[in-house]
């Protein structure tokens, strides 16, 4: 009897992990594809599409897409431009909309369930659907700059930033949070003479970090994959997030190799976030069920 | 330390009405215990004492200034709540100096307080904890420690005890009413354990459905409980109640009988009795004991005996089918089915007329 259950159990673990090595080969694949390509001339790269070769490292392999990829276009300039849009939208987010979340939980005013419901409504509505009235919205929008008010937000860092600070979905995350914290530590706060913002700044949000660093996380995967909304309101290379630039090589003589090269390169940061968040990351995917 | 008056305090949520006018005085120093089943309203009240909940109608007066509309800081208020609500990211010392460090009040003089806070409770070598590393007692004592600092006039406890088990519990029992002792300042406690109640008050306040049942020293309302409901609610095991027919009135008295009890003359503090009514009688389990030869008052069988080992509780069948409880002697030895005779005396009885 013990013998059989002994191997009907190595046998369901060997099914287990047949199924997800498949699973795990159908996600790596188009990666390793792309680093793969990124080291081959086009016409081998082309070539080796129709074999298991596409995966390997073999033929000509060398950096001269790399050094291709860079002499193209600015990718450092994109990189950065990218990282400090998405760093600063990340930041800005977090404290707004877990503001608005701690008001919409603990404060009591006229009209918050109804705000809420709104704001949650909003999730629903594609970002595609909203462009165009917003692009024209931003474009007669004023700024206060280094040389005085202008109007018009179009070829800048903040209309990159500001429309994706207030998010939906990072308000839902933080109502859901605030509101399985204990509300006697609220109140014991209340009672000890603490306001609002003392109770939001030394107790709330220093008991949120399972919350926060999910809504980090699910902001830095949107942000840094922007492509629609900075394709329409960033005309100047200056302003160019890493996306975007991607246009750069499919303008002459298309070369996918270096496509491939620079696609590696703008990788890393989402690899370097996620090898640091790794536990994190999985944690709020499987608290959200949002897909990444 | 400061006197605090109740006034007609009713609270509603919408048009239920969960406080229906209530009117208590604390005295300085006094230890008040609201007690009552749940859903009576005893926590709310306190919350609307500490300023947590609005208070719908009345008067709260904290030492002499109506305080009704006072956010709870500034009541001279300090609250234990049952969940401890200490900060988990905070160490021991920085939850107890929480409300010290947010009204900034100079680091030496808030050290000072925290130790002597810390000397008080016992726990000078837990200071540099944090709450996960603590028992449900220690946290108890930290959310305690957070309240001592503040100096306040009126200490708030919200079922204090009842995340706790049982041995801890008789413990830090002991230790609140020696804080109290030591402080001298008044408080008001929140339970639903009668055993709570009766052991650490100065006065009970007995609440059932938003409305006061009674008030008084513990002593007096185990003796001389008001109504049925405060009757039944005190002592352990609880009261025993039997149905009766009022046969006789007198001034001070009234004499009961039925089916399965013989005629007997009660007390009567001042209750209206009509002649001929169904009253209820009520006999606690103590002063229930088995009668020599020819004495029985009235006839119960055994039906199950629970040895407690300070004393054995008693199940007994009585003829109109009423199920009583008499707590004997440790060393009584009884057995299932005997059918005995049983007495109590009459001057400790209690007569209620209205019927459970």
């Amino acid at each position: 009897m013990a013998a059989i259950n002994q191997d009907n159990r190595g046998l369901r673990l060997i099914v287990r992990y047949a199924v997800l090595t498949l699973i795990a080969i159908i996600f790596i694949f188009p990666v390793l594809f792309m680093v793969m390509s990124s080291f081959k001339p086009n016409l081998q790269l082309l070539r080796d599409t129709s074999s298991l070769r596409a995966f390997l490292p073999v033929g000509d392999i060398s950096l001269d897409n790399y050094y291709d990829a860079f002499r193209r276009a600015p990718i450092g300039l994109f990189v950065f431009n990218s990282v400090l849009v998405t760093g600063v939208t990340v930041l800005l987010s977090l404290f707004f909309c877990s503001l608005a979340a701690f008001s919409f939980v603990y404060l009591n005013w006229k009209g918050r369930d109804l705000a809420l419901t709104i704001i949650i409504a909003t999730l629903i509505i594609p970002f595609e659907t909203i462009a165009i009235p917003l692009l024209l919205f931003v474009s007669k929008l004023p700024w206060i700059g280094l040389e005085g008010i202008e109007i018009g937000w179009l070829d800048s860092y903040h209309v990159q930033i500001i429309p994706w600070i207030a998010d939906g979905l990072t308000v839902f995350l933080f109502v859901q949070y605030f509101k399985d914290l204990p509300g006697e530590l609220i109140e014991a706060c209340r009672v000890e003479g603490a306001s609002w913002w003392q109770i939001y700044v030394k107790v709330v949000m220093p008991l949120s970090g399972p919350v926060i660093a999910t809504a980090a996380i699910l902001k830095f995967l949107v942000m840094y994959n922007q492509y629609l909304w900075p394709l329409i309101v960033v005309q100047q290379e200056t302003y160019r997030p890493v996306l975007v630039g991607l246009q750069y090589f499919f303008q002459l003589n298309i070369t996918w190799g270096e496509i491939m090269a620079y696609l590696t390169i703008v990788t890393i940061p989402v690899l370097a976030i996620y090898l640091v968040l790794q536990r994190a990351f999985i944690a709020s995917i499987a608290s959200t069920g949002v897909k990444g | 330390m400061a006197n605090v008056k109740l006034r007609g305090i009713r609270k509603s949520y919408g048009k239920t009405e969960v406080i229906k006018g209530v009117d208590i005085d604390i005295k300085d120093g006094e230890f008040v215990v609201f007690v009552g089943p749940s859903g009576c309203g005893k926590s709310t009240l306190l919350r609307m004492i500490a300023g947590l909940e609005d208070i719908t109608d009345g008067t709260l007066e904290i030492d002499g200034t109506r305080v009704n509309d006072l956010e709870p800081s500034k009541r001279g208020i300090a609250m234990v709540f049952q969940t401890y609500a200490i900060f988990p990211h905070m160490t021991v010392r920085e939850n107890v100096a929480f409300g010290l460090t947010i009204n900034k009040m100079k680091k030496a003089e808030k050290d000072a307080k925290v130790d002597d806070a810390a000397r008080i409770l016992q726990m000078e070598h837990l200071m540099d904890r944090r709450p996960s590393e603590l028992s449900g007692g220690q946290r108890q004592r930290v959310a305690i420690g957070r309240a001592i600092v503040r100096d306040p006039k009126v200490f708030l406890f919200d079922e204090p005890l009842s995340n706790l088990d049982a041995a801890l519990r008789m413990d830090m029992r002991m230790e609140i009413g020696k804080l109290h002792q030591d402080l001298g300042a008044s408080m008001i406690y929140v339970t639903h354990d009668q055993v709570e109640a009766m052991t650490l008050a100065d006065k009970i306040v007995v609440l059932k459905d938003g409305l006061v049942m009674q008030a008084g020293a513990p002593m007096e309302l185990y003796h001389e409980p008001a109504n049925l409901f405060v009757a039944g609610f005190l002592g352990a095991p609880s009261m025993n109640f039997l149905k009766v027919t009022v046969d006789e009135i007198g001034g001070d008295w009234v004499q009961v009988s039925s089916d399965a009890l013989a005629s007997v003359k009660v007390p009567n503090k001042g209750r209206a009795f009509t002649f001929g009514q169904t009253a209820t009688l009520g006999i606690r389990p103590q002063y229930l004991t088995a009668a020599p030869d020819g004495q029985g008052m009235l006839n119960g069988k055994v039906i199950l005996t629970e040895r407690l080992g300070s004393e054995t509780v008693v199940n007994l069948a009585v003829a109109d089918g009423t199920t009583l409880i008499a707590a004997i002697a440790e060393d009584a030895v009884l057995v299932p089915g005997d059918d005995m005779a049983w007495t109590f005396d009459p001057a400790v009885a209690h007569a209620f007329p209205e019927v459970s």
